[in-house]
């Protein structure tokens, strides 16, 4: 295995019947490490986990895992890489043992029942265990689709959004068992649409939007690039919002959104103050104000430049 | 080694959804039996004049063959089922081989549709079906049978794998089903019209029910012995070839998202 990369991709490039989805996609990710593409719908996240995982071939560029070209050895990359895609892979008509026994066969484990139990066990099915999944719910297949993953045990280890679709109690096991999984040392390479979510897991974080890698680093260096609070402020009219943008403007990041003033700062409470203070001291009164962490699409517009607008029509 | 027990291990999986759906396989042996109740005793004293042996006798073989038309659209549904739901991506994704993946489902088709041809021939028996006593001629009856079974899974799971929707699945067995028809399975070729005739007589599955037939009733292999193994064999490459073509292209279930 290659020492300092479990993933590498190199200017990876991938149409749908003329329709570019992926542009120029390159990054690497070292061994033992969590590591998020960041994006929303349509940015090309699964077409990359797809070809990351020899399901599709791409059209330009090359990737490897675990040292292994995808494209020109894909039995050896199937050797090492475990997958949870989005949709819940399992088999309907088996039961939930069964399943897991399935996969242990598949990988040739030395004891699949002991191994399906004992996941069974972890993922709080057991008693399900011996129901057909045409009668779980669909947080129970995605517990077991995930378990199914784990089955052998493979150094790299692919989530596809793993926790969209998930109730808040599913989201947190689902971060408990990846978090296990790395301390375990395993590659992890997830994807998400959720800043928080990566923010939380990953040790480097690539966001995808229109096919290309916009942005790379660790959550650290990402979340420096945009204000790490916003508040928004109401005024009960036009003349109120344009004195107070005067009052600011020297200290603080403004931008307008409709009849609301959108102030960027540190999200430091010295910081929040001096806002008020200068509202106060100008002698304007907001009619209202809310606080706002960043998402996803204020490190998109942040990143992506002036053009608010555009950016927001082509996120969606 | 690893191949075979992994073929194995998805036989084992795909045994275990046929026994699970055995109303799917009730309706279709069902199927093929109530067409030889209504040929033998509705059109039977009609067309059995124009046969030089029982009608029953005379039937029989296609009825079997038809058995296995109808059988084998199950191995397609399930595969282009698996194709829907993913379970297939999964398994693209991890050491087993295609081969293996696809066998496995064509092994269990194979004895699952073996046994339903059993079940319509011990039906055949008690209405009055009687064949030669040869064990020979038998056994080289069933095997061709088992090769046919083969063949024809391996094309239906073919099918299987370009579906684009489950429904769509089973619909090349009509095209078997009018095939089954267009051949001296139920009525000699002699009394269709003339046209027709020579289509009838070069067709596939013509070669390979007058062999049957003449195995089981005359206790020899006919002259059209070797044309009926060439075409079974042909389906056979062809369609395992086309298969596992079709498996490794593939596309992932919303490949674009």
């Amino acid at each position: 295995m290659d020492e300092n990369h479990a993933i590498e991709v190199k200017r990876l490039a991938k149409g749908y019947k003329e329709v570019p989805v992926l542009h120029d996609v390159s990054f690497s990710v070292r061994p033992g490490t969590v590591f998020a593409l960041l994006g929303a719908n349509g940015s090309g996240k699964t077409t990359t986990i797809n070809i990351l995982t020899t399901l599709i071939k791409a059209d330009g560029g090359s990737a490897t895992v675990a040292g292994f070209d995808v494209a020109a050895e894909p039995a050896r990359v199937r050797e090492v890489i475990s997958v949870t895609g989005q949709s819940a892979a399992v088999d309907y008509i088996l039961t939930a043992r069964e399943n897991l026994v399935l996969m242990g066969e598949l990988r040739h484990i030395a004891d699949p029942q002991q191994t399906a139990s004992s996941l069974l066990d972890k993922f709080d099915l057991d008693e399900a265990a011996d129901r057909r999944l045409l009668t779980f719910s669909g947080g129970m297949r995605r517990r077991l689709d995930i378990a199914m993953s784990l089955v052998g045990e493979a150094p790299i280890i692919f989530f596809d959004e793993p926790t969209t679709g998930l109730d808040p109690q599913g989201r947190n096991d689902m971060w408990q068992t990846i978090r296990e999984l790395a301390g375990k040392g395993t590659t992890i390479f997830l994807t998400t649409q959720y800043l928080e979510e990566a923010d939380r897991l990953a040790d480097e974080i690539a966001i995808l939007h229109g096919g290309r890698v916009v942005a790379n680093g660790t959550p650290e260096q990402l979340k420096a690039m945009v204000p790490a609070g916003l508040v928004e402020l109401d005024f009960i009219d036009e003349r109120e919002l344009v004195a107070a943008q005067t009052a600011l403007s020297a200290g603080h990041e403004l931008s307008r959104v409709d009849s609301k003033l959108v102030v960027a700062g540190n999200g430091s409470v010295s910081d929040t103050a001096d806002m008020f203070i200068r509202l106060n001291k100008a002698g304007v009164e907001p009619t209202g104000f809310t606080t706002k962490a960043p998402t996803l699409d204020d490190v998109f517009f942040k990143i992506l430049g002036e053009d608010k607008e555009e950016a927001h029509a082509s996120s969606h | 080694m690893r191949a075979l027990t992994d073929t194995w291990t998805m036989a084992k999986r795909s045994l275990r959804h046929t026994t699970r759906s055995m109303d799917t396989i009730i309706t279709v042996v069902l199927m093929p039996i109530a067409l030889m109740l209504l040929f033998v005793y509705v059109f039977g004293g009609a067309l059995g004049a124009q046969t030089s042996v029982d009608y029953i006798d005379f039937l029989t073989p296609g009825v079997v063959i038809m058995t296995v038309i109808s059988g084998i659209a199950y191995a397609a549904f399930r595969l282009a089922m698996d194709m829907q739901k993913g379970i297939i991506s999964r398994f693209r994704t991890m050491p087993v081989r295609p081969s293996s993946v696809l066998s496995g489902q064509a092994l269990s088709s194979t004895v699952s549709n073996a046994l339903s041809c059993a079940l319509v021939v011990v039906v055949a028996f008690l209405i009055g079906f009687r064949p030669v006593p040869d064990a020979g001629a038998w056994v080289l009856a069933a095997g061709l049978v088992l090769l046919f079974i083969l063949a024809t899974t391996w094309l239906a799971m073919f099918f299987g794998l370009l579906a684009r929707t489950v429904e769509g699945a089973g619909a090349f067995s009509y095209i078997l089903f009018l095939l089954i028809f267009i051949s001296p399975s139920f009525v000699p070729t002699d009394s269709m019209a003339p046209w027709l005739q020579s289509f009838a007589e070069n067709q596939p599955l013509t070669p390979i029910v007058d062999t049957i037939r003449s195995l089981l009733t005359d206790g020899t292999p006919g002259p059209r012995f070797w044309v009926a193994l060439a075409w079974a064999i042909g389906i056979l490459v062809v369609s395992y070839a086309l298969a596992l073509v079709a498996y490794r292209r593939s596309d992932p279930p919303q490949a674009v998202a």
